[in-house]
């Protein structure tokens, strides 16, 4: 696991999910999963585009865009 | 034709895929009044069933109730059908000022705007009061309507886990910056039954200079010793900054909503909300049966404190039998199942038993989390309860829950 994985993935399990959940990990789907809802997304996407200093368009920022960690860590990297 | 059938193989694909999926909703005909005793026809096309309705927001069992209909049939002589305009133009009579004024004393603010559902007011809300400059800071387990709400408006929005007052501090500091903050919470939450925090909420509100808005539409007319809803329950009437809340629950259950809060507030509203703006309001001859609810509440708490009894048997009794339950002190009552088609299974089976009462599952629910939820009113005597908890402890029997622990129902029947 990456630096950038490891950020994100902590970040997620601080943000979203309740004591009894279940561990994550960088392919657990996040919102399919019903772990995140796409209206929670929002603070993902402006945590990312602080830490990271980048701007994700909307458009950009789907929900089959943010379903996994690591599909977070191929789109962040478009913009870095 | 613009409506070819490759369209219409579309919408006919997508359907199936709801169908596919176990989410489709069916409605049941009810073919008598609102009230705890219901005739149904169901599927379409069967016989009636005579059931026990055990799911519905009728709390104060004032659906139904002589006083408000004769009063509704009184309004409907004394001021007509319909308005035939929005408010502003010529949709406004004097019953509707009226009834702004009682539910303001009731609710203790300081002014109220009818909206033509609960559903409205928390759609114009938002953006009636807010802007780009502003962030909005909800609890995960807000109603649909206020998440709509907040979509329509513009100022940033944000979520803090669901009762979580260390998280909503951190949201508050992390958005210091803004104009306003507004936090935004359900006063009771429709699936599991629960109060926000009203009094933490307040102190945290005052400490970080933020407004709170709370949607109490399952709690208006019976939450609290007077029935004012959960800010009278916590202690901090008078404290929050808008209240909005339905007509269409216990308070009558036909129709109608409001803003109720401050009155520079609820003046934005007058000017800027988009579904008062451009809808007509409330029905007269509804504005008079609610009219005649506020006042049978405000004379007496003898349906509250029904209520209150009522549920309390329902959980004990549940509790006793076996099943698991949300933990709560509202007349909504959880019945934990986890798995969705169990409680499909479940819900399918009290309606043979004559009880009527809904599994729900994801994504009404998170996934796991599967219940049969249940709703208790005033109208409910104690034989109905008797039988329905009969009903559901033969039920629990046959597939063999009760008593069981959480982990002991999943391993038998999965998430």
């Amino acid at each position: 696991m990456d630096d950038m994985q490891k950020m994100i993935l902590e970040y997620v399990e601080e943000e979203y999910l309740e004591d009894e959940d279940e561990a994550i990990d960088v392919d657990t789907p996040l919102i399919s999963g019903g772990i995140v809802d796409s209206f929670s997304m929002v603070s993902l996407k402006r945590f990312l585009e602080n830490k990271y200093n980048i701007s994700i368009p909307d458009e950009k920022a789907t929900p089959e865009a943010f379903d996994t960690v690591d599909k977070i860590c191929a789109l962040v990297k478009e913009f870095i | 034709m613009a409506f070819s059938n490759k369209v219409r193989e579309s919408y006919q694909k997508e359907i199936k895929e709801i169908q596919d999926a176990g989410i489709f909703k069916e409605e049941r005909f009810i073919h008598s009044p609102q009230a705890a005793d219901i005739e149904v026809e169901f599927p379409k096309g069967a016989g009636l069933s005579k059931v026990i309705n055990m799911c519905a927001n009728n709390y104060l069992g004032l659906s139904s109730h002589p006083e408000v209909v004769k009063a509704a049939h009184e309004g409907l002589d004394a001021r007509g059908y319909g308005m035939s305009s929005v408010r502003f133009i010529c949709g406004t009579q004097d019953i509707h000022n009226e009834l702004e004024n009682k539910v303001t004393e009731f609710l203790g603010t300081e002014d109220t705007i009818l909206f033509p559902s609960c559903m409205d007011a928390n759609a114009g809300v938002f953006e009636a009061v807010l802007t780009t400059d502003d962030v909005m800071i909800s609890d995960r387990l807000v109603h649909a309507s206020i998440i709509d709400g907040i979509r329509l408006c513009s100022a940033e929005h944000d979520t803090f886990k669901h009762s979580n007052m260390e998280h909503l501090e951190k949201k508050l500091q992390l958005h210091a910056d803004k104009r306003m903050k507004m936090v935004i919470t359900d006063g009771v939450f429709s699936m599991d039954g629960d109060t926000a925090k009203l009094d933490e909420m307040v102190q945290l509100c005052e400490k970080y200079d933020a407004m709170l808005l709370v949607d109490d539409s399952h709690a208006s007319g019976f939450i609290g010793k007077r029935g004012r809803g959960t800010h009278e329950k916590y202690g901090v009437m008078g404290k929050i900054d808008i209240i909005t809340t339905t007509f269409g629950k216990a308070l009558g259950g036909a129709s109608g909503g409001c803003v109720s809060g401050r009155k520079e507030l609820v003046e934005m509203c007058r000017q800027k909300a988009r579904p008062y703006l451009f809808s007509n309001t409330i029905a007269p001859v509804v504005v008079s049966g609610v009219l005649r609810v506020m006042d049978i509440l405000s004379q007496s708490t003898e349906r509250r404190d029904k209520l209150e009894a009522n549920a309390e048997y329902w959980r004990k009794g549940l509790t006793e039998a076996g099943f698991i339950l949300k933990e709560g002190d509202t007349p909504i009552v959880p019945i934990m199942l986890f798995n969705a088609k169990l409680s499909q299974d479940f819900s399918r089976d009290l309606y043979s038993e004559g009880i009527y009462a809904i599994g729900f599952f994801f994504p009404v629910v998170p996934k796991g989390q599967a219940r049969i939820r249940t709703q208790i009113s005033a109208g409910h005597e104690r034989h109905h309860l008797d039988k329905a908890l009969e009903a559901f402890t033969k039920i629990g029997k046959k597939y063999d829950i009760l008593g069981k622990t959480k982990q002991e129902v999943i391993d038998r029947y999965g998430m």
